[in-house]
């Protein structure tokens, strides 16, 4: 205990263990929060959710702080229906049974980039006949311009952008700029603007409404890929993930390659002969062709892939050289002692051998977390990546798949990459700090 | 791998009646069989994993016969059979197909033939997969993929590694200094693997500042004048050497100078230092002298790295190397081009692992050959 409190005093002492330190505490406090906040099936499902779920945001659009930056401010994205926004209903009814429902949406805008898309959901309640309705947009400026005028099915959605009619009454310019610029400039008037519903209905007790979603050119905290999907979702989510794999990886692989070394030397004999073979048998495996060959042929679990990363990295050349250590253990007197109290085999191997060999293991076990935590990233990039969750390496593979750095949609691979290269460092730098703490020869270097 | 090395003094001289020789040749021999055999092994467990036990089989199975009902689907001729007899010919036509590719046979004795054959380098013919010039001759495929791959990791392994030895020894002799606290807090950086840091290379050197390509060999297409051509395939050539070097130089020169640092405080450096000779003398006699196993192995080894290329810095550059071409191949379920990559790779290192064994037991007076009885 108290040499413990000895070494960890004496981690305190480096500034670069402190931060990576607390680089992971944080880390593991944004988990922890994630898992409770967005439980597992709830992140799958919003993960691998179409369109149904995602409708309402752009596709491939950057997050919103970029606005913060630059003198040019690009539409964020935003929904009128019931429960936000301005939307006012009007229903007045006609003595034939018809309505006139009114929606009017109102909202400001003043941003200097026109958005992505303007959308109308519509869900419709009628028995016979479709209701109908046609759209006006107002101006800031006064103007008023009308267009619409469709059948609306029990569950419709209606893209301006798609209008071709608007379109043409435009010029032929994209409605998206068309209804926003002003009359002489290709600049978007900034101001309130309203578009305005006007719905007729046929039967008694139907009904009309619609939400209305300005798809612009930011979103949310991380921004959005080429399926609408919020990437705070996958990015936090990559924490855990990250976590565990590079955690359970590292840890697996020390102690059972700890554990097969300590069992090699005090049998000694054919078992010490048989693991060396195999290590040397390990050393002609291609590591990444197998794990490549795995996730082709067999699973592309994540966990499945954790079980062959830690199985291949087992036998390699620490092996060797915990090996080397054990050698010098076994020789010592309390480990005489004990086999003359009669301590059986296994109780040597794990009370007295193995124990010893932990102080030295902490460092190595802290530093190796990065290997891994990119591993699951590299074959994620490789097309590799677990279908199901979402990992910072599959936002990235995402991102190259669809040429987000020919496309100039850079924040889609750096914000993952940051957050890969924060976690790496961070335990890089921990596990180099006690490297110096345990390994006393490397301190005055 | 020295553990056959008896390295104790008592063994040896228990020995000492029998003449160099034969020890030698004894140790040389044990060494021929065991690595041999874990090239074996080795090999064969590869072949088993890249066929899966037959699961493979199946795959190729279904793929062959969905691509025979197409081919027939599309046959102007086939169209006017009768349904009985396209379906006989479509039962033909995957027949031959499957023992084309020697799927009739037991996984087992293929697994067997497979490995005999490729322990003779006879490569075999790849399953889909075709070289440029368009032979299925596995060692086409990877004869023509290999300069490449050579260019790439040649240039990046062999810079890295003189980079960061030499480096090493200069700062080994100042340590303390500030170049020598920047390398020890940058070294954390080789967490990131080269493709890593190609993304951000790519980035920035092609996608913002446009004087780079985003990846590939050369221009497309080609150009026709040899000088155009080099400089093209040099410009092609940086971002990815560029990332490969960057992804390890750090933490390598860490390693060595670490390495070189325990050396030169060594008692016979100080004594050297008493006597008043200057660093270089130092620093070649008593520093580079001793450690000169060490830098031939790693030397050695990182030869024979460069034959497995680097399968995903290979694949964000679209370089057209080794790696990348494993990588098709484990795509196609190609299992022969994968077990060709892995034998070549499996004998290079056994070969380079047993000429190191016998350097050192002749230059190294401290490992005495063959003198030790294995337990």
């Amino acid at each position: 205990m108290k040499t413990l409190k000895k070494n960890f005093l004496e981690i305190l002492r480096y500034p670069s263990a402190v931060i990576g330190g607390a680089v992971i505490l944080i880390l593991i406090g944004i988990a922890i929060c994630t898992v409770i906040a967005i439980p597992y099936q709830k992140a799958i499902t919003l993960w691998r959710g179409g369109e149904e779920i995602w409708y309402r945001n752009p596709k491939n659009a950057a997050p919103e702080w970029l606005n913060w930056f630059t003198s040019k401010k690009k539409p964020l994205s935003f929904v009128i229906n019931e429960s936000e926004g301005n939307l006012v209903k009007v229903v007045e009814p006609e003595d034939n049974g018809t309505n006139h429902v009114t929606l009017t949406y109102t909202f400001d805008y003043n941003y200097d980039a026109f958005p992505q898309e303007i959308a109308l959901y519509f869900t419709a309640k009628y028995d016979q006949k479709q209701p109908f309705a046609s759209l006006i947009w107002k101006t800031p400026d006064g103007r008023s311009i009308q267009f619409g005028g469709f059948g609306v099915s029990s569950k419709q959605t209606y893209r301006l952008s798609q209008d071709f009619n608007l379109m043409n009454s435009m010029g032929g310019v994209n409605p998206m700029e068309g209804l926003f610029t002003g009359i002489d400039s290709r600049e978007p008037v900034k101001g309130t603007y309203q578009l305005i519903v006007n719905g007729i209905t046929f039967e008694k007790d139907d009904d009309l409404n619609a939400e209305f979603v300005l798809q612009g050119q930011l979103y949310g905290w991380a921004g959005t890929d080429h399926m609408r999907r919020d990437l705070t979702i996958a990015l936090l989510w990559g924490i855990p993930i990250a976590l565990i794999f590079g955690l359970v990886a590292s840890l697996g692989t020390l102690v059972l390659t700890m554990i097969i070394a300590a069992i090699g030397v005090w049998y000694s004999g054919w078992v010490d002969e048989l693991i060396q073979r195999i290590t040397e048998v390990n050393l002609v495996l291609p590591f990444l062709s197998i794990l490549i060959m795995v996730g082709t042929f067999y699973s592309r679990s994540l966990w499945v892939i954790l079980g062959v990363t830690i199985l291949l990295s087992i036998f390699t050349g620490s092996i060797k050289s915990y090996r080397a250590i054990f050698m010098q253990v076994r020789e010592s007197l309390y480990i005489e002692a004990a086999r003359a109290y009669g301590a059986s085999d296994l109780r040597i191997i794990f009370r007295y051998l193995i124990p010893r060999m932990i102080p030295l293991l902490i460092p190595g076990l802290v530093s190796s977390v990065p290997t891994y935590v990119f591993l699951e990233a590299s074959l994620a990039v490789l097309g590799l990546g677990d279908p199901v969750l979402p990992t910072w390496g599959k936002i990235i593979d995402d991102a190259w798949v669809n040429g987000a750095l020919y496309k100039g949609y850079y924040y889609w691979i750096l914000e993952p990459a940051a957050l890969l290269m924060v976690t790496g460092l961070a335990f890089a730098l921990l596990g180099f700090a006690l490297d110096r703490v345990f390994n006393p020869r490397l301190r005055g270097m | 791998m020295t553990s056959e090395v008896a390295v104790g003094a008592d063994a040896a001289k228990k020995k000492s009646s029998a003449s160099t020789l034969a020890r030698v040749s004894r140790y040389v021999a044990v060494r021929v069989v065991t690595l041999f055999a874990t090239v074996v092994v080795g090999v064969y467990l590869t072949i088993m994993i890249a066929n899966m036990g037959g699961y493979v089989d199946q795959i190729m199975r279904n793929d062959i016969q969905e691509q025979v009902i197409q081919q027939v689907a599309n046959d102007p001729a086939a169209k006017k059979m009768a349904p009985d007899v396209r379906k006989q010919l479509i039962e033909e036509r995957v027949a031959l197909e499957v023992k084309r590719r020697g799927l009739d046979t037991p996984v087992i004795v293929r697994n067997f033939r497979y490995l005999i054959n490729d322990l003779q380098l006879n490569l075999g013919f790849a399953t889909l997969m075709t070289s440029d010039s368009g032979s299925r001759q596995v060692r086409l495929i990877i004869l023509e993929r290999l300069p490449a791959t050579l260019l790439l990791m040649g240039t990046s392994e062999l810079s890295l590694f003189f980079f960061s030895v030499f480096l090493a020894l200069t700062l080994s002799r100042r340590y303390g200094s500030l170049w020598d606290k920047l390398t020890i807090a940058l070294s954390p950086t080789s967490a990131a693997p080269a493709w890593f840091y190609g993304i951000f290379l790519i980035l920035i050197f092609a996608a913002l500042l446009k004087v780079l390509p985003f990846g590939g060999l050369v221009d497309t297409p080609p150009p026709s004048n040899p000088i155009d051509f080099v400089f093209s395939v040099l410009k092609h050539l940086t971002l990815p050497a560029f990332s490969l070097i960057i992804s390890s130089l750090f933490l390598s020169i860490y390693n060595w100078r670490t390495f070189f640092l325990i050396y030169s405080s060594e008692d016979y450096v100080d004594m050297a230092k008493a006597k008043g000779l200057t660093s270089r003398d130092i620093e070649r006699r008593y520093i580079l002298r001793p450690t000169l196993p060490t830098i031939i192995t790693n030397f050695a080894l990182l030869l024979i790295s460069v034959w497995q290329g680097a399968i995903i810095t290979e694949t964000v550059f679209q370089w057209p190397g080794l790696g990348r071409t494993l990588f098709r191949a484990i795509g196609f379920f190609d299992t022969p081009v994968i077990v060709g990559s892995t034998i070549i790779y499996a004998y290079l290192l056994a070969i380079t692992v047993f000429l190191l064994d016998i350097i050192y037991a002749l230059v190294d007076p401290r490992v005495k050959v063959g003198g030790g009885n294995q337990t």
